[in-house]
């Protein structure tokens, strides 16, 4: 029998979620209607004067071909990044998985990149690969031959910090693959050895398609890192640069409202911020997570 | 129970009233400050000196983080009414300061404390940064620096060339030759590196020729200024640093100062043009070659040069305070600028002296015979009376500006545009950053 307990006071109920809908009010919905507003009106930064200028800030951001470009530097941008970090993340989950000696271990370590803030993460690939001063750098140019500069290059900037954003978050969804890859029965597995199916095919027939749910969730999470915790990366190593080739969205919003202190436009990059990672978390639910297959 | 009501009642009356019964409780003036590590330490020592000095007023520093982090920190401050007294903002946030509506002038509370100062007894290159149309001082300058040309001395022997003098500026046709014999004999992989491309490529670079920046005297006379880096004479300067860079007598090596310094103390690069505030960070690092300083080259056919013109930060006095207040402010500013502190400011970070006094002080002094050196970035700037031009750049959004310009020219060095057309682009993005700040202020 299901015990059900009730409460005769009408009130009781609002009372209990009131303090979840102030934090909520205060510190989500509020700075985002402040925002909005902000982003309709040009004021200086002391706040003594502001002018209602209905969608002029929307007006210049959209026909800045700069800002367009910005934005398309962000979708591929993410999407690698959330390639290179889910596909390896995969990869190192299916191998520890099978690992016999010293398991718990080498799991561990590999947990342990999570743990570095993206700016140290950034600072530590920029000491790898910096043209001046990169120990790999210096191999890459000397044993390679390529004319490796991504203080220089747009695309060699771009390669630089898609690994020193990825690279860390390839061990967070190595924890979540790992789990996924425990919670698989292993009667299924073990059948399907039984029936001569290789470790691949146990793989890729079994193991992946019940592994869609974590896949479809760290996805999400991974573009969401991605559009926003990245900043860290690019302020330590490309400050948007070469010629604005890493100037992702996140990082103009900073560079503008905060550095040049244009409130207006950095209030319209915001909302602009915030409605693309709505529509983006909205397709990915109502196309993507239907392929999902939940059930066992 | 009365009793112990009353008894409470006399502990909390008597907490209040402590404070206001301690007699000449010195007034407190705060001072928010970008100043860290050692810079910051000079400052506390400064703010020291001046609290044991005297006992009417007590002075408070914060660091509040660098630049932007202090500024938008006085700009919150401000918005909630608990503004510092007084606030260190970088050279760009000039415009900014000046429209704010937040600052009183400091040439006003000078007059208004009763401190006659005389200003042509300062730098006047110095000044002009931080004065309005009209020649009034609106901020105290604090920490002001400028960029000049370093150079390998050991490089340059090497390739025989003579070192350079210290007060007459080389040509940019005489640095061409230099660096083709450094880089023709593999003495090093690249001739010169550069820091702060737009400040000392295309600010100084125009402002030492004398050529307008922007119009309406570079901004100082109005707020629909608009840029014109775009002129023959900048266009010519940077194609010829992009041939320089196709033949590595220049190399690009970043925004800022990290990657060209760098590439100098590795004796990757001969030459290297950056703030006098690197000297400190020279001596320091630099140990298995010899450097030296001279001004930065000039256009050959230049006759008379100008002042270069100056890069740091500067002291902001904010409204809403009480005049008993102010009269502490201004004897604050009035002791950083005595000699003693200014002498010593110099001699342990390298930015300037702001008075003619203290720089005359140092040199009877033999400071200057002593560290040759330290005299480059000064006489640079106190050789020409600045002009309309050369005195300063005055732009709203100028940290965008400058984003913008140095975006373009790593289009130029990346070879995706050519340099008229980077220049071009340049002026025109900030002209549309320009014309929103005008919109704002309207």
């Amino acid at each position: 029998m299901i015990k059900r307990s009730f409460f005769k006071s009408k009130y009781l109920p609002y009372l209990l979620i009131l303090p979840q809908m102030a934090v909520t009010l205060t510190f989500f919905y509020w700075p985002a209607i402040q925002g909005i507003i902000q982003s309709f009106l040009l004021s200086d930064p002391f706040g003594r004067r502001s002018t209602f200028v209905w969608f002029y800030n929307y007006i210049e951001l959209f026909t800045d071909p700069l800002y367009l470009e910005s934005v398309f530097i962000t979708f591929v941008f993410s999407l690698a990044v959330a390639f290179v970090s889910i596909s390896l993340g995969l990869f190192i989950a299916a191998m520890a998985n099978r690992a016999l000696k010293a398991t718990a271990l080498t799991r561990t370590l590999l947990i342990w990149p999570y743990a570095v803030a993206p700016a140290i993460s950034g600072i530590m690939w920029l000491f790898l690969l910096h043209p001046s001063y990169g120990i790999v750098a210096l191999g890459i140019k000397r044993w390679l031959g390529i004319d490796w500069n991504p203080v220089l290059y747009g695309s060699d900037a771009m390669a630089l910090i898609v690994m020193a954003s990825a690279w860390k978050q390839v061990s967070y969804n190595f924890v979540f693959f790992m789990a996924g890859l425990q919670a698989i029965p292993k009667s299924l597995i073990e059948a399907a050895a039984i029936d001569g199916a290789g470790p691949f095919k146990r793989f890729w027939f079994i193991s992946f398609p019940l592994l869609s749910p974590t896949f479809f969730f760290l996805t999400v999470m991974n573009i969401i890192y991605s559009f926003f915790e990245t900043f860290g990366v690019i302020h330590t190593v490309t400050q948007g640069g070469p010629g604005g080739a890493t100037n992702i969205l996140v990082y103009k919003v900073y560079q503008d409202g905060f550095v040049g202190l244009n409130l207006g436009s950095s209030a319209a990059q915001s909302v602009v911020l915030m409605s693309l990672i709505i529509v983006i978390t909205f397709l990915q639910f109502r196309f993507v997570e239907k392929k999902v297959q939940y059930g066992g | 129970m009365k009793r112990m009501k009353l008894f409470v009642f006399f502990i909390i009356a008597a907490c209040f009233a402590l404070p206001a019964s301690v007699f000449a409780e010195p007034v407190t003036i705060n001072w928010w400050h970008a100043m860290r590590g050692p810079r910051g330490d000079v400052v506390e020592k400064m703010i020291g000196d001046f609290n044991a000095s005297q006992t009417v007023y007590k002075v408070v520093g914060t660091n509040k983080g660098n630049y932007d982090e202090t500024m938008n920190a006085g700009v919150a401050a401000f918005r909630a009414k608990k503004q510092p007294h007084l606030l260190q903002v970088f050279e760009v946030g000039t415009q900014t300061m000046m429209l704010s509506g937040a600052i009183y002038p400091v040439y006003k509370l000078m007059t208004d404390t009763g401190y006659d100062v005389d200003w042509s007894r300062y730098l006047q290159a110095v000044l002009s940064y931080y004065m309005n149309a009209d020649g009034n001082l609106m901020s105290m300058p604090f920490n002001s620096s400028t960029p000049v040309m370093y150079y390998n001395v050991d490089m340059f022997q090497k390739a025989g060339i003579a070192p350079l003098s210290k007060s007459a500026p080389i040509t940019w046709d005489q640095l061409g030759d230099i660096t083709q014999k450094i880089v023709s004999a593999g003495i090093a992989p690249a001739g010169m590196v550069t820091a702060w491309q737009s400040w000392t490529q295309i600010e100084n670079y125009s402002a030492i020729h004398n050529i307008a920046f922007a119009s309406k005297a570079n901004g100082y006379e109005g707020l629909d200024c608009e840029l014109k880096i775009n002129n023959p004479q900048v266009v010519n300067h940077i194609t010829r640093l992009k041939t320089w860079a196709d033949d590595n007598r220049f190399m690009y090596g970043g925004q800022k100062y990290q990657g060209p310094s760098a590439e100098f103390t590795a004796q990757n690069a001969a030459i290297y043009i950056e703030s006098i505030s690197g000297i400190a960070k020279l001596l320091k690092t630099v140990k298995d070659f010899k450097w030296d300083v001279a001004p930065l080259p000039v256009e050959a056919g230049t006759l008379k040069p100008q002042n270069s013109i100056i890069g740091g930060a500067s002291l902001w006095v904010l409204n809403g305070h009480s005049k008993k207040e102010y009269k502490g402010v201004a004897a604050f500013l009035k002791f950083l600028a005595s000699n003693d502190m200014q002498e010593y400011w110099h001699k342990q970070t390298g930015y300037f002296p702001i008075t003619i006094d203290a720089y005359e002080s140092l040199k009877s002094k033999g400071y200057y015979d002593a560290n040759p050196f330290q005299e480059v970035g000064i006489s640079q700037l106190n050789r020409a009376i600045p002009t309309k031009i050369s005195r300063g750049l005055r732009l709203g959004y100028f940290v965008q500006i400058r984003n913008i310009i140095n975006e373009e020219l790593e289009q130029v060095w990346n070879g995706k545009k050519s340099p008229q057309q980077a220049l071009d682009t340049a002026a025109q993005r900030s002209n549309d950053q320009l014309r929103t700040f005008e919109k704002t202020y309207k």
